[in-house]
């Protein structure tokens, strides 16, 4: 390859300089990017690649189906109980068992409370310091800080002498000269554009966001006994409620209730007084870096989540709706059946695994996985140090999704343009007021900013749908329910031999899928598709790329050294690696092994 | 490069009191389990050492203990890591990428041969020449030998890099092998769980700070003050146990009241933690008083014990007595009863003869 056109529309060049970023810090997992550069500095091919693999499907082979929620839910801890959920939606699934209305209303409140963290940790932990230069917020202004603050925000913590403390505690740890986890960064690029007022704002939030995240997974704590890795449990949620009766007190009761709806109040504050206004004030100065949209103007993928009545999973019930949309054409809204095999299928010609034909995708309930390492013949290097990729062989520990073979991009963008499209009143008037405000046309946020955008109007939709709920499951009480769990189908002497079934919904990255067959009681065979398999996925074999190669293209680069225009563009779909790198191998062979010295 | 801080300096920096100094070394070390006479020795430790630097490198595993980490309450994780220690590299949190990444992991040695701190989140696979696991082009096992190398002390974060974890679950198709059987010439300080608690983690790096020496260890090389006593030994429904009243199905009638949650799978009485004293997210629940049962993710190999919701049957106690699910579990409250007793009767026989550990390693082995 010099130069192609890939069959969904974009143009591949591979004859510039090559650059390569491994590690890419500030995610979840292990990823690694190359890309091309132009004589101008601008990327004209991108390649990604998964750099590891637990083969946690295999694992799970032969055991309980009660248990396989605690496994997976160990596929990640950052994005944790998304897919312990999934899990047991797949069981409960495959076994016909109906949870009770409350377990639906705590799920809901655990999954949203779990979206928001997710979205504030990535906004403020790993995707901020793409925007906000740390340095720059030494020469601010504290007064001129604060009046940022105040026309922006009624969020209290906004005097000068509140910045003034930040600023200085800052000051002397650059002067300590351990620099910690800002060492050896891009301060300074001229690819940072906000004044140094606003870079001090979101300097002191990123501080304030990290004492936050840890208030809002106590919901977590309450229903599940702790975060990260709360507990779950087929048929329902393992936490009782005994709102007035004796042995209250050592179980879900008023006052943990009560701590519940503080929290709630507690992120709705959080989230419109101090995430999204520094979301918008950030954009407004980075409207003019409009690259970074990939398929999101083209393709994208939800499952829907949030279902507003127990063991619904239609677009009649799920709060955020299900759906896909091709070749970007937003009047059309096509229906997702994750059951079907033809439309969700894994490929594998560019991933380190083996099909007897790989010419073909398969559903997952069909998957079949075989580990299989080895470089293309023009990659640079070793087996064991890789210098340069060849993307025209097998290239990552991720195969490559595609929905009625289209390469789809999934997450929040994803999530909001359907529910746009579908014309979801709530998200259409949101969507519709902040593009206002910030003066852009829709197409805007077909952008890396749109998907980062995306992400904090989410939060708080999210924030105030908890309350909602909230609300609901305290209604449900007041009517004297309050069950937590259905156990007349736990014990495996009352299942089928021989049933398949499959847990779906939006974890914060995308569409996430858990499909199992259960067989004698014991899993037969599991797979998941999960959102970064979409979105960083490599090649497949008519040619289509990932979301993230896509995403990469045409987009100048500051100083070919410094990846910051790289960065920020992986990091708006927030990766996830442990959870996208998945199989089963059939035997579990053994394969070179290195000795231990 | 300027003169090297001490944690004091650092916080005298930031506007803080010595009178609020203080404090925070009596709390630290009342968190730490320790007396009252050891706050003073704290402060003079605090006021006297440099920040430790610190390389917290990922292999095989989920991120749950960094975010576990960072959910710590007292001291905050902003204060550890703009404070207390010089967080040098963390794949998760730091603003570099790239060759910009890892030349600061040669700096360091450069700079700290010898004496910084390797935290080790994860753990590298052994199969396919190391591949399973790639950072910078080679396999990860590489770098954290190289790192481990010129290290003064690991930490073995979280159950992967101390046991192997879920990845090393059967049959571990990537050989995911735990810290301690990579590195042989280091001591490690394992900190299990599946993650860790947060002020367990956030303790146990105040220690070393502190004391600059690695806590008392039990004979597995986890600290003794978080991982001495058995869930179960402390836990607020042990009263139930002792009745013989348990929960016999989730949400039943047992599970509204509280009641015990051994039938269902609870595995506290084999596991060490401190899940039952110190708690969950500023002590707020754990896994039991949430009405699950605690799943053991502390212990070496916990996947491979048989369902979460199969009762314990391995329960031995000193003098060969063995209470195992049927005798505590067969609902008869005289057969609770007796079996009971002789659990009781068994832990006090080993309090006395002092054989904690050796029956901590039955119970595991068991």
């Amino acid at each position: 390859m010099v130069s192609v056109t890939t069959p969904d529309g974009f143009n591949l060049d591979d004859s510039g300089k090559r650059v390569v970023v491994d590690p890419i810090c500030r995610i979840e997992g292990h990823l690694r990017i190359e890309v091309n550069l132009d004589e101008n500095n601008v990327i004209r091919n991108a390649v990604s690649s998964g750099t590891m693999w637990r083969g946690l499907e295999v694992i799970l082979q032969g055991r309980d189906p009660r248990d396989a929620w605690a496994f997976t839910e160990r596929i990640c801890g950052v994005c944790t109980g998304v897919h312990a959920l999934q899990s047991v939606r797949a069981v409960e699934d495959a076994l016909g068992i109906e949870i009770p209305t409350n377990a639906n209303h705590i799920r809901n409140l655990m999954m949203l409370a779990q979206h928001i963290h997710d979205h504030v940790v990535h906004f403020y932990h790993l995707h901020a310091l793409d925007w906000v230069d740390v340095v720059s917020a030494l020469s601010a202004d504290p007064k001129a800080t604060s009046e940022l603050q105040q026309s922006i925000s009624r969020w209290p913590k906004s005097s000068p002498g509140y910045f003034s403390d930040v600023q200085n505690r800052l000051k002397k740890f650059v002067e300590s000269g351990q620099l910690g986890i800002f060492a050896n960064a891009y301060w300074g690029s001229p690819a940072y554009k906000l004044p140094p007022e606003a870079n001090l704002m979101a300097t002191t939030h990123y501080l304030e966001a990290l004492d936050f995240q840890k208030e809002i997974v106590k919901i977590h704590t309450i229903f599940g006994g702790r975060n990260p890795h709360p507990n779950w449990v087929v048929g329902g949620m393992p936490c009782s409620i005994n709102i007035e009766e004796s042995g209250a007190v050592g179980t879900v009761n008023m006052a943990w209730l009560n701590i519940v709806s503080d929290l709630i109040n507690q992120t709705i504050d959080f989230v419109d007084q101090v995430y999204l206004p520094d979301l918008k004030a950030i954009a407004s100065f980075y409207k003019d870096w409009n690259y970074g949209g990939g398929l999101s103007s083209k393709n994208v993928l939800s499952y829907g989540e949030f279902p507003a009545y127990a063991n619904n999973h239609t677009n009649a019930s799920l709060m955020m709706p299900a759906g896909a949309i091709l070749n970007g054409d937003l009047s059309t809204v096509y229906d997702v059946d994750v059951r079907d095999p033809e439309q969700v299928q894994e490929y594998v010609v560019h991933s380190w695994y083996e099909y007897p034909d790989e010419a073909v995708g398969l559903h997952p309930w069909d998957g079949i996985t075989d580990p299989r390492y080895g470089l293309g013949p023009n990659a640079k290097g070793t087996r064991t140090n890789i210098e340069q990729l060849d993307e025209g062989g097998k290239y990552s520990w991720l195969k490559a999704p595609r929905w009625r073979g289209n390469a789809m991009e999934v997450g929040p963008l994803s999530r909001y343009l359907i529910a746009y499209a579908r014309g979801k009143e709530d998200i259409k008037e949101q969507v519709d007021r902040t593009l206002a405000e910030l003066d852009l046309p829709l197409e805007a946020l077909f952008s890396t900013l749109g998907r980062t955008a995306a992400r904090g109007l989410e939060s708080s939709w999210q924030a105030h749908k908890m309350r909602e709920v909230y609300d609901e499951m305290m209604a449900n009480i007041k009517r004297g329910d309050t069950a937590t769990a259905n156990m007349e189908k736990f014990d495996p002497s009352t299942w089928e031999t021989d049933v398949k079934g499959v847990g779906f919904g939006e974890a914060p990255r995308g569409a996430l899928g858990h499909w199992v067959h259960i067989k004698d009681t014991k899993i037969e065979n599991y797979q998941c598709v999960v959102p970064t398999t979409w979105n960083a996925s490599p090649r497949d074999p008519a040619g289509n790329i990932g979301a993230y190669e896509a995403s990469l293209l045409d987009t100048p680069m500051v100083n070919a050294d410094q990846p910051l225009e790289i960065l920020r563009t992986v990091h708006s779909f927030d990766p996830c690696l442990a959870c996208s790198t998945h199989v089963i191998s059939h035997e579990g062979e053994e394969l070179t092994t290195i000795k231990v010295r | 490069m300027p003169a090297k801080e001490t944690f004091y300096d650092v916080m005298r920096k930031h506007g803080i009191t010595r009178r609020s100094f203080l404090k925070f070394c009596s709390l630290t070390a009342a968190g730490l389990g320790l007396g009252p006479e050891f706050a003073g020795k704290l402060a003079h430790a605090l006021e006297n050492k440099p920040r430790t630097p610190v390389i917290w490198l990922h292999g095989l595993e989920c991120t749950c203990c960094s975010e576990s980490f960072i959910r710590s309450g007292n001291p905050l994780a902003g204060d550890v890591i703009l404070s207390m220690i010089s967080l040098d590299y963390s794949d998760t949190l730091m603003a570099a990428a790239g060759y910009q990444a890892e030349e600061l992991l040669e700096q360091t040695i450069e700079k700290y041969d010898g004496e910084y701190i390797l935290a080790c989140e994860g753990n590298p696979p052994l199969n396919e020449d190391g591949m399973y696991c790639i950072q910078g082009g080679k396999p990860y096992v590489e770098k954290l030998r190289h790192m481990a190398d010129h290290c003064k002390a690991i930490i073995a974060w979280g159950s992967c890099a101390s046991w192997g974890c879920v990845q090393a679950a059967k049959p571990n198709p990537t050989q995911a092998t735990p810290i301690h059987k990579v590195i042989l010439d280091k001591p490690i300080v394992k900190v299990p769980g599946c993650p860790p608690i947060a002020e367990v983690m956030t303790g146990v790096i105040t220690y070393m700070v502190a004391f600059d020496r690695l806590p008392p260890l039990d004979r597995q090389g986890r600290p003794k003050m978080f991982y001495g006593q058995r869930l179960h030994d402390k836990c607020y429904r042990r009263p139930h146990f002792d009745a013989g009243q348990f929960v016999e199905a989730f949400d039943d009638e047992g599970a509204r009241k509280g009641y015990c949650l051994y039938k269902v799978g609870c595995k506290g009485p084999t596991t060490y933690n401190a899940c039952s004293t110190i708690e969950w997210n500023g002590g707020l629940s754990w896994p039991v008083k949430s009405g699950h049962g605690c799943l053991g993710c502390a212990e070496d190999n916990f996947w491979d014990k048989g369902s979460f919701y199969s009762a314990v049957t391995n329960l031995k106690v000193a003098g060969n007595v063995e209470a195992n699910a049927e005798k505590v579990g067969g609902t008869l409250a005289a057969a609770a009863a007796i079996g009971v007793a002789a659990h009781a009767a068994g832990t006090v026989i080993s309090k006395a003869t002092g054989k904690r550990s050796k029956q901590a390693e039955e119970v595991n082995n068991g």
